[in-house]
């Protein structure tokens, strides 16, 4: 193969200007991950007495376990609650829309799409008090149901953006197939789309859990008590109130984050992609 | 796609040649095909949630609301206000600044980063997972993760005091926009990384087999073949970097509090204290359409430019 040759004549004179800088930025990339682990597992006046860089003297969990007895297990169930629904209402929702998008010939189906991508405009940002208007008006300030539905509707643009890309590959051929023998729209819907777009499918899951699972704007501007904060709340309010105590806080960070790292491990791809559609945002 | 429409009139042709263009969209052709119902249930939903704000922000750009009583017409009072208000002007310059300081330091950073890890060495696919981590995690997350390290008493600024002088990065308005700056770009470098890692290892070979033979080295590669090729992605990147940096907010709520004083006070974070702090929900609206203007111009200009066909063509090289 001529890639393979390339590969060999390339390799023969590595890039040593291009490995330095690289390890320059590993470095800064690993400074405060590595600031972080080391600080929650050490009590709050060991960390202040020797710095954020030195290593742990007296290795201890509390700073974990006193996060949790603070509220940050309700925290990570609201989380757990909110990227549940928000991924369920976008896999009901966006597969049927892409699939009309795709195959749909009917004037008010595109003018739909185009709908879709004019949402991919609007920053999230700009709207967040007409927002807070409707969600009070519908009662449903202060609930968890309030920041569900706006985070939905907000990761859909990119996902029908994601999903017809994957469904527009599958060939007309099987679509005529299909219809040749009759099949209605739903019978092509389940049998044929869904199976053959299954890599969209985890992109949008993936996309639309990480958009929930980090989610601050929307918690911040519609909820307010304990029993509805997701875990970016906590870690914002966690700061404002306790901002001396850096153990604590870097464990919550910890723990905030420790759900998407397990996911990266194991289904490195998928969250790759999934973060391109961020991107697209 | 041109295919696909030639293949469907050819049978049109056949089967019914005289039909008129309505027709043909619901006749022969439109069996088993997916009416309006099956985009319905989203189009209402994402109208409902996303598109009734954005005409309410309009709307309430020209009301006063304070959040209680029901929101009155005010006419042009709103718009009055805010460019009467000298904290507004500066925070658009803010946001324009911190927009351009942002594009400027994460396009070089992030077109190197992504040319070499285009190349399929094990060394560079191994730090390229570990450079995506900052990606994954939540804006709140890296904000209070580097608030905690950059503090002035317990963070690394106090044990380098030959590098950062008095420690408090967040104390004067230069170095805060650089921690700012700083952040955004530890956070978001991979995601652009990735799109320039993509389009990398979509140029193809041969130009760099015949720049081999004709005696260039990896510089000149770089600049007369990789450069050039990535054009497309440097637009699209661009302009991710634009609409991201002008609603920059969550960073500077945690980071800055647009402080010190309103010396980091960018226009989503001064609309977000207009709205939740001083109740002024009217105001607030006038600088959210602003935004969403803003936003819209820049993505038309980028739809214009690439063309979102363009955007996916950039995965393919995941």
């Amino acid at each position: 193969m001529t890639h393979a040759a390339t590969r060999t004549v390339r390799r023969e004179r590595p890039n040593f200007l291009a490995g330095f800088g690289s390890l320059i930025w590993l470095f800064l990339v690993g400074l405060p991950l590595y600031v972080m682990l080391v600080a929650t597992f050490q009590s709050r006046a060991d960390y202040a007495a020797n710095g954020p860089l030195s290593l742990p003297r007296h290795f201890t969990l509390d700073n974990y376990i006193d996060d949790f007895n603070n509220g940050f297990g309700q925290y990570f169930v609201n989380t757990v609650v909110v990227t549940v629904c928000v991924v369920g209402i976008v896999l009901l929702l966006v597969p049927p829309l892409a699939y009309a998008i795709v195959r749909g010939r009917g004037r008010l189906t595109s003018g739909v799409f185009r709908l879709f991508l004019l949402g991919l405009a609007i920053p999230a940002q700009a709207v967040i008090v007409p927002m807070f208007y409707v969600i009070s008006q519908a009662g449903l300030y202060d609930n968890l149901i309030g920041v569900i539905l706006p985070t939905a509707a907000f990761a859909m643009p990119v996902c029908t953006l994601i999903l017809t890309g994957s469904m527009r590959d599958i060939t007309p051929e099987l679509y005529e197939a299909m219809t040749m023998d009759g099949a209605s729209p739903r019978r092509i819907f389940f049998r044929l789309v869904l199976p053959l777009s299954r890599s969209g499918l985890s992109t949008i899951i993936v996309f639309t859990a990480l958009q929930a699972w980090n989610g601050f704007l929307f918690p911040l501007v519609l909820t307010q008590s304990a029993s509805t904060k997701v875990i970016t709340m906590g870690l914002y309010d966690f700061q404002t109130e306790h901002g001396v105590d850096i153990p604590g806080l870097l464990a919550a960070v910890v723990l905030s984050m420790l759900p998407i790292l397990i996911v990266y491990l194991f289904a490195r791809r998928a969250l790759v992609q999934g973060l391109m559609g961020v991107g697209g945002k | 796609m041109s295919t696909k429409t030639l293949v469907r009139n050819e049978q049109d042709e056949e089967i019914a040649p005289r039909t008129t263009p309505t027709d043909r969209r619901d006749g022969v052709v439109g069996v088993g095909r997916p009416g309006f119902g099956w985009a319905a249930p989203a189009a209402v939903f994402f109208g409902l949630f996303a598109l009734v704000p954005l005409i309410l922000v309009a709307v309430l750009s020209f009301a006063t609301w304070n959040g209680l009583s029901d929101p009155e017409f005010a006419g042009l009072d709103n718009w009055k206000k805010l460019f009467d208000d000298p904290v507004l002007i500066q925070s658009l310059w803010l946001s324009v600044l911190l927009t351009v300081l942002g594009v400027a330091v994460q396009t070089p950073l992030s077109i190197l980063l992504g040319v070499w890890a285009a190349g399929h060495q094990r060394n560079r696919a191994i730090l390229s997972a570990i450079y995506f981590v900052p990606l994954l995690l939540s804006v709140a997350a890296v904000s209070v993760l580097w608030r905690a390290v950059l503090d002035p008493n317990f963070g690394v600024p106090a044990q380098a005091s030959w590098l950062f002088g008095d420690g408090n990065l967040f104390g004067h308005q230069a170095s805060a926009i650089g921690v700012l700056v700083f952040v955004s770009t530890w956070q978001f470098t991979p995601l652009h990384t990735l799109i320039y890692q993509g389009a990398a290892r979509a140029v193809p070979q041969v130009l760099y087999q015949a720049a081999q033979i004709d005696g260039a080295g990896t510089v000149r590669q770089f600049f007369h073949i990789t450069l050039p090729q990535l054009r497309n992605s440097i637009i699209t990147s661009m302009i991710l970097m634009v609409v991201g940096g002008l609603t920059t907010f969550d960073t500077v709520l945690i980071l800055t509090q647009g402080g010190p004083g309103t010396d980091t006070t960018i226009s989503a974070y001064y609309m977000y204290q207009k709205a939740f702090k001083s109740f002024d929900y009217g105001t607030a609206s006038a600088v959210g359409l602003l935004l969403v203007l803003v936003a819209t111009v820049i993505s038309l200009v980028m739809v214009r430019l690439s063309g979102y066909d363009k955007m996916r063509s950039t995965m393919e090289g995941l």
